[in-house]
């Protein structure tokens, strides 16, 4: 009787474990919460980001001159551009590790749908790469002498600019995981097509320091964020495809 | 349409019919360059403004065609090779991408030896010239893709991938380029003689646009023609062709 009962209830442990409960939601939070946990364990590669914007930064003014009057005037482009290099820096390492180590053709084998995965893990990425750096600009604003009022409008157009900087370079980091040195090409393929992102995000700024309209900019940045938001996904699980099968 | 899809998908046939169209279309490019070059440049009368070097025009506005279309053509291509594994077509886009760079490129600096008569200097941050520069960067990239991967069948998908996404966001780009210019300087120079160009002008520039599309499907058709010898070289259709000729 006892053996049957342990059969039956192992059986039926293994067909638990087999087919586990909860179909999208369940594997997106669970794609979720184990790409925070695993980067939460790598603090260095999500403080690197962040230092690199604070050198790039602090660069600017040795390089070009301290006048504060000079500096305040080239800000916000710099600010911006500073924070998309920062962005661009931490793409290689966004699919690496699970290409590595085999993680990645798992989610390929998953029954949910791929793009939607991927949307997780680009989530992540924005977590814990655009929003720090989102919430760290307007400090070193301070110190580029930003001219007040515009510090909360680049901290909100940085925020909502590198959600679609993630996405658009996703499909980048996708493209080059296969290849051993894909760092300089991932660039070449993704800082083009950052363009309309920066043009709207250092836009938004210039427009709250001359006293103008920012809604039409932050707008504007909503919207490539919800056009990458649909298409980007399809285009970085086909993308993971070629990488894995090729 | 279908029968056509199934034809294209044998190598041979392309081989076979292209064997048949190419010297229709060198012969009309020779033809239309040359008339166009000659009409253009002796018999168009000179800019009342511009005087003669607005002739630059009559290799600048045909490059510049000519590269925007050819990206749009090589995602298309991509495209259709993505969706029915037609070789050909990757063929094709293989072969236009160096041929749509240096389009940009020609486009981009026709462009700058242009602007030293009329506007005083080789580069403007004008809208125009930095959507170019950056197509010319997009261009790059997929190339620099094709060439990354060791694998022709992973190169063919990825550069096809990359080449779509890049069509979807060059009306982005060029848009947002455009809000850009107008945001940082007002077009204090335009090109004149564009709007309103008498025919005897107009006339020679169709010629030499038409002739550089026909000079561009010629090109890939030869192009594409030694790329089939070469990726088909161990068929038996190839063998027995070289065999012939030797």
């Amino acid at each position: 009787m006892s053996a049957t009962d342990g059969s039956l209830s192992g059986g039926d442990m293994s067909v638990g474990h087999v087919e586990p409960q909860g179909g999208l939601t369940v594997a997106f939070c669970a794609t979720l919460k184990r790409d925070l946990v695993l980067m939460l364990r790598r603090r260095s590669e999500v403080m690197n980001p962040l230092v690199f914007f604070a050198i790039v930064i602090t660069l600017f003014p040795i390089g070009i001159s301290p006048d504060p009057q000079l500096l305040a005037a080239i800000a916000p482009g710099l600010l911006w551009v500073a924070a998309l290099l920062a962005a661009l820096l931490s793409l290689d390492s966004l699919f690496r590790a699970d290409y590595d180590d085999g993680s990645l053709e798992q989610l390929l084998l998953t029954p949910q749908p791929l793009a939607l995965l991927t949307l997780a893990k680009v989530a992540v990425h924005w977590l814990l790469t655009g929003l720090p750096l989102a919430l760290m600009a307007p400090l070193l604003g301070i110190m580029l002498a930003l001219p007040a009022g515009s510090y909360l409008v680049l901290a909100l157009s940085l925020a909502l600019g590198t959600a679609s900087l993630s996405l658009i370079g996703a499909i980048g980091a996708a493209l080059t995981v296969g290849l051993s040195r894909g760092g300089v090409l991932l660039s070449l393929l993704v800082l083009p097509l950052y363009i309309p992102v920066l043009i709207f995000g250092a836009g938004a700024v210039q427009a709250a320091i001359l006293g103008d309209g920012i809604m039409a900019h932050l707008a504007i940045l909503g919207a490539l964020l919800s056009l990458a938001l649909c298409l980007a996904p399809w285009a970085i699980a086909a993308s993971l495809r070629i990488s894995i099968n090729g | 349409m279908w029968a056509f899809i199934n034809k294209l998908r044998s190598p041979k046939w392309f081989y076979a019919i292209s064997a048949r169209l190419q010297p229709w279309f060198w012969a009309a490019a020779l033809l239309l360059i040359g008339t166009g070059t000659i009409w253009g440049l002796a018999f168009a009368p000179a800019d009342y403004q511009q005087g003669n070097s607005f002739r630059i025009i009559y290799v600048h506005v045909p490059a510049a065609f000519l590269a925007q279309s050819i990206f749009v053509s090589m995602a298309i291509t991509g495209l259709v090779f993505m969706v029915w594994k037609i070789k050909i077509c990757d063929m094709a886009a293989a072969m236009m991408a160096p041929l749509g760079a240096a389009m940009t490129f020609i486009a981009l600096f026709s462009g700058a030896v242009w602007g030293v008569p009329t506007w005083g200097t080789w580069w403007m941050w004008d809208a125009r010239l930095t959507s170019m520069l950056i197509l010319l960067f997009l261009y790059l990239g997929v190339i620099a893709l094709r060439g990354a991967f060791t694998s022709r069948d992973s190169a063919s998908r990825a550069a096809s991938v990359l080449a779509m996404v890049g069509v979807i966001n060059i009306p982005i780009i060029k848009y947002s380029v455009d809000w850009w210019y107008t945001l940082h300087q007002p077009a204090t120079f335009t090109i004149t003689g564009r709007a309103a160009m008498p025919m005897e002008m107009w006339a020679p520039l169709l010629i030499m646009v038409l002739g550089f599309y026909s000079f561009f499907i010629a090109l890939t058709l030869t192009r594409v023609r030694s790329e089939i010898l070469r990726r088909e070289s161990n068929k038996h259709w190839v063998r027995e062709l070289a065999g012939e000729t030797r």
